[in-house]
């Protein structure tokens, strides 16, 4: 099939699509958006989170067919030109990076978090980061991201 | 993953057409079970028919003062709901004790109740599951069974239904409505789901090629005085160990009338009508709450590590039905 997207604002094509490839593998393949990570597969891990019609969804989980004429914004377009969003510039600064693997999902999901609640208490941030894993950090400097972020957006 | 083709229909009847002229077809929804079992191997349909696009989204009032829930409404917008949390606050709690917010977003109302046993062994291929291969034999039986039935098991089968909605639909009453070859019917949701017995391979009264379109809630006038409260081994992100779902209504210090389901302990949600015939017409107490527990739970027969979830769903009907009898507006 020829899918038709919209991909952080400008719509998009792509040819040749198996409708049952999934909508991370898209991304990644064949729209050059390497952001978004491949991790578990199975919805567990939170590595590949997009924002699909303005929810954050698991993009492993979506079929190619399911995203035809829907919006999709990743972690690529969080960014204005050069400028950091807050939550990506705090990840930055609070050092919440190790490895990296699971960090676009994180900043997806909190990029949403503080979107629906911009003052979040530390449970709220736990449970709406509860779908994205970290093995490395143990997720103390990445709940300080998101405080800072809270605190200067 | 074994290769598979994709179709989108128009519209149900050819879905439900579709499906049922191939043994070997599945109809897809938001893909969080259905998907990860095809990488997996736990699953292997030759051809998804991807509904997403055809059950309803909408959540409709009924005259009696319930809501009718399109089979599409995605977890997260359900639990959202204003009417859903002012006339069924335990629907909404169920919904947000479950999975995460990645995946409720993509999760559906049909499909949330259809997802399969997280038995370790019926999602790994390399171990005998009787529920995946009949007449494998069951590796739980002596396994990894902590999170596995005290309630109405089989020796081929003691694994759990998972759904924390279908908790709270069964003890709500709510009808499961279904288009099929065969055209429509409805189910209750209380009977939706199936004990083992000598079929673990099916969870549910379904039909090949039968699909939930609709849920509807009748109305219940102490549904806003009720609750879901889940155990699990961690805060987020967890299947229960136990959960309870309740509503009371109380008059004068009286049990007028209750609802209570348990999760966790068998192969379908389990409405506790014996505890809540013991309840209708006694005190609001918790000796009572009690009582009721323990006659309702007389017959569990637990495995040899998960004999903690008898005390479990005891002690949490009486918590959650002590607090809802303290409740404003209790009398």
């Amino acid at each position: 099939m020829r899918l038709n997207v919209t991909v952080n604002g400008e719509p998009k094509q792509a040819d040749d699509v198996w409708e049952g490839e999934s909508l991370l593998y898209v991304l990644r393949e064949r729209l050059g958006l390497p952001g978004s990570k491949n991790a578990c597969e199975q919805g567990e891990c939170g590595s590949c989170t997009v924002y699909l019609d303005g929810v954050p969804v698991c993009s492993c989980l979506v079929a190619a067919g399911q995203a035809e004429g829907h919006d999709v914004r990743t972690v690529e377009g969080l960014a204005d030109g050069d400028t950091l969003d807050p939550v990506q510039q705090s990840f930055v600064d609070a050092g919440a990076v190790q490895c990296g693997f699971c960090t676009p999902g994180l900043v997806v999901a909190a990029h949403d978090l503080l979107h629906r609640v911009p003052d979040p208490s530390d449970e709220e941030i736990r449970e709406a980061l509860a779908g994205n894993l970290c093995r490395c950090t143990g997720y103390e400097k990445i709940l300080d991201a998101v405080r800072n972020a809270a605190a200067t957006s | 993953m074994i290769p598979f083709d994709y179709r989108r229909p128009d519209d149900i009847g050819t879905a439900v057409a579709t499906v049922t002229g191939n043994p070997r077809a599945a109809f897809l929804g938001g893909g969080t079970n259905l998907v990860d079992h095809m990488k997996l191997g736990v699953a292997e349909p030759e051809l998804l028919v991807d509904v997403t696009g055809l059950t309803s989204r909408d959540i409709e009032r009924l005259p009696d003062g319930g809501l009718r829930v399109g089979a599409g409404v995605r977890n997260s917008d359900l639990a959202a709901d204003p009417l859903v949390r002012e006339r069924f606050p335990v629907l909404a709690q169920a919904l947000l004790s479950g999975a995460s917010g990645q995946l409720r977003n993509l999760a559906t109302t049909g499909g949330n109740l259809l997802q399969r046993t997280r038995c370790v062994y019926f999602q790994d291929v390399t171990t005998p599951c009787n529920k995946r291969e009949p007449g494998q034999g069951c590796s739980a039986l002596e396994g990894y069974h902590r999170h596995h039935a005290v309630l109405g098991a089989s020796r081929q089968c003691v694994a759990v239904h998972p759904s924390d909605l279908a908790v709270a639909l069964a003890a709500l009453d709510a009808v499961v409505r279904v288009q099929g070859p065969g055209g429509e019917r409805t189910i209750p949701a209380e009977t939706l789901h199936r004990l083992p017995g000598e079929h673990p391979e099916r969870d549910t009264v379904l039909e090949h090629g039968e699909l939930i379109t609709a849920v509807d809630l009748p109305g219940l006038p102490f549904g806003p005085r009720s609750r879901y409260r889940k155990a699990r081994d961690r805060a987020s992100f967890a299947f229960a160990l136990v959960s309870v779902a309740a509503a009371l209504d109380v008059a004068g210090g009286l049990v007028r009338d209750v609802r209570i389901a348990f999760g966790g302990l068998a192969h379908k949600p389990w409405r506790a009508r014996l505890a809540e015939d013991a309840l209708r017409g006694r005190p609001a107490a918790p000796d009572e709450f009690r009582a009721a527990a323990e006659a309702e739970l007389a017959d569990a027969q637990p495995l040899r590590d998960n004999g903690f979830k008898v005390p479990m769903a005891r002690n949490m009907l009486v918590s959650v039905l002590t607090e809802l009898s303290a409740e404003d507006g209790a009398a």
